[in-house]
């Protein structure tokens, strides 16, 4: 039976991880490397490295880590962050990165999601939506460029309409990211992810909003996600991965368990 | 022991270099027909399409020294699949080593519930005795992405389960060894299986 997967994502800026609240105020978690070794150990089934300033700055994400992490783990992990091209993208999958995943540069050209799984193939095309619920207007709107406060802005997209674009040019997974649950760990937005869930025939991630262990069961029982992206509770010990799985494994939710150290 | 690792020209080659690595195996990447007939161990890896990859081995006048080959072969992930005779995806002729197709896999009713790419950690079950699963529980998780999947028939080596489908998750003939996941990004699981490719003996390759 195919896992739930669990996925500590690595925000990345200037070659450091770090954390911010609600996609502001970011704050030093530590180097690279040594975490990713520590969650790959740790149990983690998949890593995500995301380089939150690249778009909003027009640079390209700092590459030179990607070899590295891709020599020292053994699970699978996806890099993000300004991918706007063939060949970045082939640089990153060259280097050994698993998957990319491509938001703000998507939604600029949405062409570029063809052309990128013509190229290599939907299964390494990853596509990451930032929602945000507008309680006005009660509907969920996409937004770009978050990365970077002064820059984040609305697009002219409804989430459910991007996603089912995104979709239709091919996209191999989405991670849907609820922008009013980010880093408040009051919840995943299962009321959200439920409904995209329903409209989404490929892989769907949930992130934003995790503070416990409890956020994780509910997140795959109620919104029936793939799996299950989380950074804070993970850096700062709240949830710790091992707990984390043994107590989805007692839920009954098919789950890799940890491998036994040598 | 000297390993090869096929330049298919649209893999990613580097994460099953360095899985080797990790194992002190230190490989070569090539498309040289001759180093990689002289090569102890042949890896055929693969991302993308098959009809990308068959026209690469092709442009690349890799058939039939690939077909010919005596040496133990593991195809990996779409390399797995072009090691049958024929691929759905674009309706290719592949190597046509093992004699089984790969086809596209099924979205149940409910696509929801079982999406494709069959993504993620899914257990391999083995169903005979599968050399390359030597010292591994009966049942081990290993990481998979793909859309396209071999029936299980006679040439089985290890199967898996997702919705309704049960497929060959590894498969064998002769020399040549395909597994469908990704060893290389499955933990220690994929080590092991890895380890037990270099360690397989002539006996494992005659079955």
């Amino acid at each position: 039976m195919l896992a739930k997967r669990i996925i500590p994502c690595l925000d990345v800026r200037d070659g450091e991880v770090v954390k911010g609240v609600q996609f502001r105020n970011h704050e030093i978690i530590g180097a690279i490397e040594p975490l990713a070794a520590r969650y790959a150990a740790a149990g983690a089934d998949e890593l995500v490295f995301y380089d939150i300033t690249a778009s909003s700055d027009a640079r390209v994400v700092d590459k030179s880590w990607v070899e590295r992490i891709a020599r020292q783990i053994d699970i699978p992990f996806t890099v993000a962050g300004g991918i706007s091209s063939i060949e970045q993208a082939r640089e990153l999958l060259a280097m050994g990165a698993d998957k990319i995943s491509i938001n703000s540069p998507a939604l600029r050209n949405p062409d570029l999601i063809n052309t990128l799984v013509d190229e290599f193939g939907q299964q390494c095309i990853v596509i990451g939506i930032d929602s945000f619920y507008d309680a006005e207007t009660d509907r969920y709107l996409v937004y770009q460029f978050t990365g970077d406060e002064s820059k984040s802005q609305q697009t002219r997209w409804q989430t459910a309409e991007w996603l089912q674009e995104v979709v239709s040019r091919g996209a191999g997974e989405v991670v849907l990211n609820c922008m009013n649950q980010d880093g408040v760990r009051q919840g995943y937005d299962i009321k959200q992810l439920k409904q995209m869930r329903a409209l989404c025939p490929v892989p769907l991630i949930a992130s934003g909003g995790a503070g416990c262990i409890e956020h994780f069961t509910d997140v795959f029982t109620a919104a029936e996600v793939d799996g299950a992206l989380a950074a804070s509770v993970f850096h700062k010990n709240t949830v710790v991965i091992a707990e984390l799985k043994q107590a989805l494994i007692d839920a009954g939710i098919a789950i890799r368990p940890l491998e036994q150290t040598q | 022991m000297s390993l090869v690792i096929v330049d298919t020209s649209c893999a990613n080659l580097s994460s099953v270099k360095f899985a080797f690595e990790r194992l002190g195996v230190n490989p070569v990447i090539s498309a040289d027909a001759s180093v990689i007939r002289s090569a102890d161990r042949v890896i055929l890896p693969g991302v993308g399409t098959a009809k990308a990859a068959m026209r690469n081995l092709h442009q690349l006048g890799l058939v039939d020294t690939l077909r010919q080959l005596q040496q133990p072969v593991l195809g990996i992930c779409l390399g797995m699949q072009l090691l049958t005779e024929s691929s759905a995806e674009g309706n290719v002729d592949c190597l046509g080593v093992i004699p089984t197709r790969t086809k596209a896999m099924q979205q149940g009713q409910e696509s929801a519930q079982f999406p494709l790419p069959h993504m993620g950690w899914n257990t391999v079950v083995a169903s005979t005795d599968n050399p390359l699963l030597k010292g591994l529980d009966s049942s081990a998780y290993c990481y998979f992405v793909h859309s396209f999947a071999v029936a299980t028939d006679a040439y089985t080596l290890a199967t898996t389960q997702y919705g309704n489908t049960r497929f060959a998750s590894m498969i064998g003939h002769g020399n040549f060894f395909g597994a469908q996941f990704h060893p290389e990004r499955s933990g220690k699981v994929g080590a092991t299986i890895l380890k037990n490719f270099m360690e397989l003996t002539d006996a494992d390759s005659r079955t």
